[in-house]
């Protein structure tokens, strides 16, 4: 759906800041989150986990917890099936491990009890005899031949040789003449970096509540993105229709993409189904370290050319990353974002997706566009300091705009780089004085954004109040978006709207809540459906009226006559039409489906100062403000927390946040003590910067804004951090006993 | 292991229960009372998702013993709003955006209260350390710490 020609008009509701309609609930605690529901006669499950990292499980015998008073069933791979579809078949692998555990922390058994206490007990009743085998968690290791094999024959055939078997697909991107354009430049850097896997760390573990009964049919709750994944995945794993599973999505206590897919949800039902109750399922924290998707670690080359007054004339990028236990696809958007920022003559980018002991990778946030953006742009900034350029006017030399032919292949429509670029410039940060030991770091973000397949349907309700039903988990405030564009293309109140998040057999299929998509397409599905309904109201007048359909147009929430030679009626606003739709020919409803493409592009820009103690090592975030281009903010509020939101998980996985893993292949740090996210008192206001470029692939221009904000704090963070104390840290996270050696190490 | 009666008041209201030895505070409030506004985010103490005050005092109800709560004061968040009248708090939170997905909120809103009920007029310093023990994964913070300052505000000027 294209912007809208009268691009310029004049929004009377979209970015105004109205309170959210899922406020009083979750400020009153009334809220229901995957882990608060229950039903009469419920059952409590718990997994078994592997302790090994690596190993055959040689036999499972759990007639010691089927012996003890409560316990209900086990099960165990046996209980289920081998899905022939092989993506299928690793999300149950994931779920409940099949001849082998392929991480610390994978499931092997599941029981469910009475209680939650007796299914605890349970579990420490059954035997698994184990054979460990040799593992792996390092990216570079996994990929060396001889190395432990994670899984065996899964390799893509366009992978080349000299690599272990846990190397799984190879992509490459890119134009131009690499070696012409190297010997263009005045200097060429070519620097290593690493980062270590970070997790999504949303507060609510993952949760649910399975009730399976005997005639076939099942309920299931549960917190997620994307209910209607869930039920194709469950319906295909538990070898039932479709129809026969109805999915409800709780409200979601977080997700950043780590709730993109299931652990949990096959193994409640498995246990109703053999129980014949409902069955509660609730991840510990320690489980949803070492059982739930965190993202990739990365290991990768960025060789950049540039000429001494800022020029850059050839760029290429070698990146490997693991993504744990099954193959994942994830180096594809390193690969694609990792230049995306640059106007490049010659650039190229290979990628390697790798698989180590631990667990599958979960989409986080822009997956795959962070690390390798922070080794582009820490490049970058090494290159402005050698040649004693301003790091802002390198990158608008550089930047992508409209018509630049991207890295990634297809030709950017327009995009608010510049603009960000142009505003940060503007900013009084970008000026302000700093102190001893104090830099200040900046880094460019990209991400794609996604549209995908979106239904909406919008009932006119006969008080004249309007129902908008959708298909996607709200997770930062999108059901307040939504009922923003009804309102505005209706042209009345925000406040007779409600938008509800329907149930899987409530609504047609919709995509998950990734990929930035949700205000856009669901945005762009609300509009057209208050088009089309506004279309049906129309004709209604036209019906009273006793004139043609095409004589009446709607304005300012009431139809009218288009002219003088319509007829002379008064208007007819969109409550009285609905007060006798039951005279005019019925309910009046509007629906749109559509698989939306057109999402446009979101670039930000970051500006980070920072204190680097010179004794601990440790870095304070001093000031931190978000530039970035919103095409049109729907709800102001809610694109500044989502800016917000992202530069703190980007600032944790900069300076603290790293899955450590022992000798043993085993996860040291499987909780919030040891694994230290951002709190209060870490972290400075987050000011920011909202530019509005319109998306031309959206009525109301909107784009998509979740993502992109965790994109740049890595480098802003560590260009920061070499510009305070002199020393270019090449790995994150950059906790302070790291950066004190280095800087020890500076001599 | 037999269960032990408890007598406390909750958000002032007389409530006895039967919890295990070894049940907290978190487990009898969610799972015996129906009060689940509280949440379990870990179980450890870290993030403070299950934040209550018992005989005023702020606790992470994951770590105290649901038998420990005899003869005690309870606050939970479902306490917090005075009837359909919400607390400034609650009020400044949803005025100012200053939840997303909202899972923390009413360990934040407890644990807020607490400091406002303590010091009425906190720096923003002040509102950061007493919040660090509430982990928030989805606003950074910012608009937390001033829908906090807006309320204090207001609260001191009522």
């Amino acid at each position: 759906m294209a912007l809208d020609s009268q691009a310029k008009k004049v929004f009377k509701q979209v970015g105004t800041r109205p309170r959210r309609p899922d406020g009083v609930d979750k400020v009153t605690g009334r809220a229901m989150y995957g882990a608060d529901a229950t039903a009469p006669g419920m059952l409590f499950a718990r997994v078994l986990r592997s302790p090994h990292a690596h190993a055959v499980i040689k036999s499972i015998d759990a007639s010691a917890a089927l012996a003890q008073k409560g316990v209900k069933a086990v099960v165990t791979s046996a209980d289920f099936g081998v899905p022939e579809d092989l993506f299928i078949r690793d999300v149950q692998d994931n779920c409940m491990a099949r001849g082998k555990v392929l991480y610390d922390g994978h499931a092997v058994a599941a029981v469910a009890a009475v209680s939650d206490a007796v299914a605890k007990q349970a579990l420490k009743l059954i035997k698994v005899d184990y054979q460990v085998l040799p593992h792996v968690t390092d990216v570079d290791e996994a990929m060396k031949p001889g190395a432990p094999v994670v899984q065996q024959g899964r390799t893509e055939e366009n992978v080349g040789p000299g690599f272990s078997e846990n190397v799984t697909t190879y992509c490459e991107f890119g134009h131009g003449d690499l070696v012409a354009g190297f010997a263009k430049a005045d200097r060429i850097l070519e620097r290593s970096f690493k980062t270590a896997a970070t997790h999504q760390g949303y507060i609510e573990p993952h949760a649910c509540l399975a009730s399976v009964t005997s005639d076939g049919k099942a309920d299931l709750w549960c917190c997620t993105q994307g209910q209607f994944h869930v039920r194709n995945v469950c319906a295909e794993i538990m070898g039932m229709e479709s129809s026969q599973l109805r999915v409800t999505a709780s409200e979601i206590g977080g997700g950043f993409g780590g709730k993109t897919t299931v652990f949990i949800e096959p193994v409640a039902l498995a246990l109703s189904r053999k129980t014949g109750r409902p069955v509660k399922m609730v991840m510990s924290r320690e489980e949803v370290f070492r059982a739930t998707g965190p993202t990739v670690s990365s290991s990768m080359d960025v060789k950049i050319g540039m000429t001494r007054d800022g020029r850059i004339t050839a760029a290429e990028a070698h990146l490997r990353y693991q993504g744990g236990a099954f193959p994942t696809g994830t180096v594809t958007m390193g690969g694609q974002s990792a230049f995306a920022a640059y106007d490049l003559e010659a650039v190229r980018t290979y990628g390697w997706n790798v698989m180590t002991n631990r667990p599958k990778e979960a989409a986080y946030r822009a997956p795959g566009a962070p690390m390798a953006i922070y080794a582009v742009e820490s490049v970058v900034d090494e290159f402005c300091q050698h040649f004693g350029l301003d790091p802002l006017d390198v990158r608008l030399m550089n930047a992508a705009k409209k018509g630049t032919r991207s890295s990634y292949g297809p030709t950017f429509d327009a995009i608010g780089l510049i603009a960000t670029l142009e505003a940060a410039k503007a900013h009084p940060h970008y000026t302000a004085p700093l102190g001893p030991n104090q830099g200040r770091g900046l880094s460019c973000g990209f991400w794609f954004n996604f549209g995908g397949n979106t239904c909406v349907t919008l009932n006119v309700n006969s008080d004249g109040t309007i129902g908008v039903t959708e298909g996607n988990p709200d997770i930062g405030g999108s059901r307040a978006s939504i009922s923003l564009m009804a309102a505005e293309e209706l042209g009345i109140p925000y406040d007779k709207v409600r938008t509800i998040v329907a149930d899987t057999n409530s609504i047609g299929y919709n995509d998950i809540t990734d990929g930035s998509r949700v205000t856009f397409s669901v945005g762009l599905a609300t509009i057209q459906s208050a088009r089309n309904a506004i279309k049906v109201m129309c004709a209604r007048a036209a019906k009273i009226w006793g004139i043609d359909e095409d004589a009446v147009i709607w304005e300012d929430g009431a139809a009218k006559p288009s002219g003088p030679n319509a007829g002379d009626f008064e208007p007819m606003t969109l409550a009285e039409i609905a007060a006798v739709s039951a005279e005019t020919g019925g309910p009046i409803a509007g629906h749109h489906e559509v698989n939306a493409d057109g999402a446009g592009v979101s670039f930000g820009v970051h500006l980070a100062d920072v204190e680097v103690d010179p004794e601990t090592g440790a870095t304070k975030v001093l000031r931190y403000t978000v530039f970035q281009d919103a095409g049109r903010a729907v709800h102001p509020d809610y694109v500044e927390g989502q800016m917000q939101g992202g530069a703190a998980q980007g600032i944790g996985w900069a300076l603290n946040e790293e899955y450590i893993y022992g000798k043993d292949g085993r996860l040291q740090n499987a909780g919030f003590l040891d694994y230290r996210v951002p709190v209060a008192s870490d972290l400075p206001n987050i000011d920011t910067v909202i530019l509005e470029i319109p998306n031309p692939g959206h009525p109301y221009g909107v784009r998509g804004v979740g993502e992109t904000p965790i994109v740049p704090p890595l480098a802003a963070l560590s260009n920061a951090v070499s510009r305070a104390v002199g020393v270019r840290m090449h790995e994150l996270p950059m906790s302070p006993p790291k950066l004190l050696k280095a800087m020890n190490g500076k001599g | 292991m037999k269960n032990i009666p408890v007598s406390t008041t909750i958000n002032g209201d007389p409530i006895e229960f039967l919890c295990g030895p070894d049940e907290t505070l978190l487990e009898v409030l969610r799972n015996r009372l129906g009060l689940t506004g509280a949440k379990e985010g870990c179980g450890t103490g870290d993030c403070g998702a299950c934040s209550v005050t018992l005989n005023g005092r702020l606790v992470c109800s994951c770590l105290v013993l649901g038998a420990e709560a005899e003869g005690g004061e309870i606050s939970t968040v479902e306490g917090l709003a005075a009837g359909d009248a919400l607390h400034p708090l609650q009020q400044a939170f949803i005025d100012h955006a200053a939840l997303q997905c909202g899972v923390c909120t009413p360990g934040i809103l407890v644990a807020a209260k607490s400091l406002l009920d303590k010091n009425p007029n906190p720096t923003e310093t002040e509102i950061r350390y007493w919040l660090a023990g509430n982990l928030c994964r989805c606003t950074g913070y910012d608009k937390i710490i001033k829908a906090v300052q807006i309320a204090a505000e207001e609260m001191r000027s009522a």
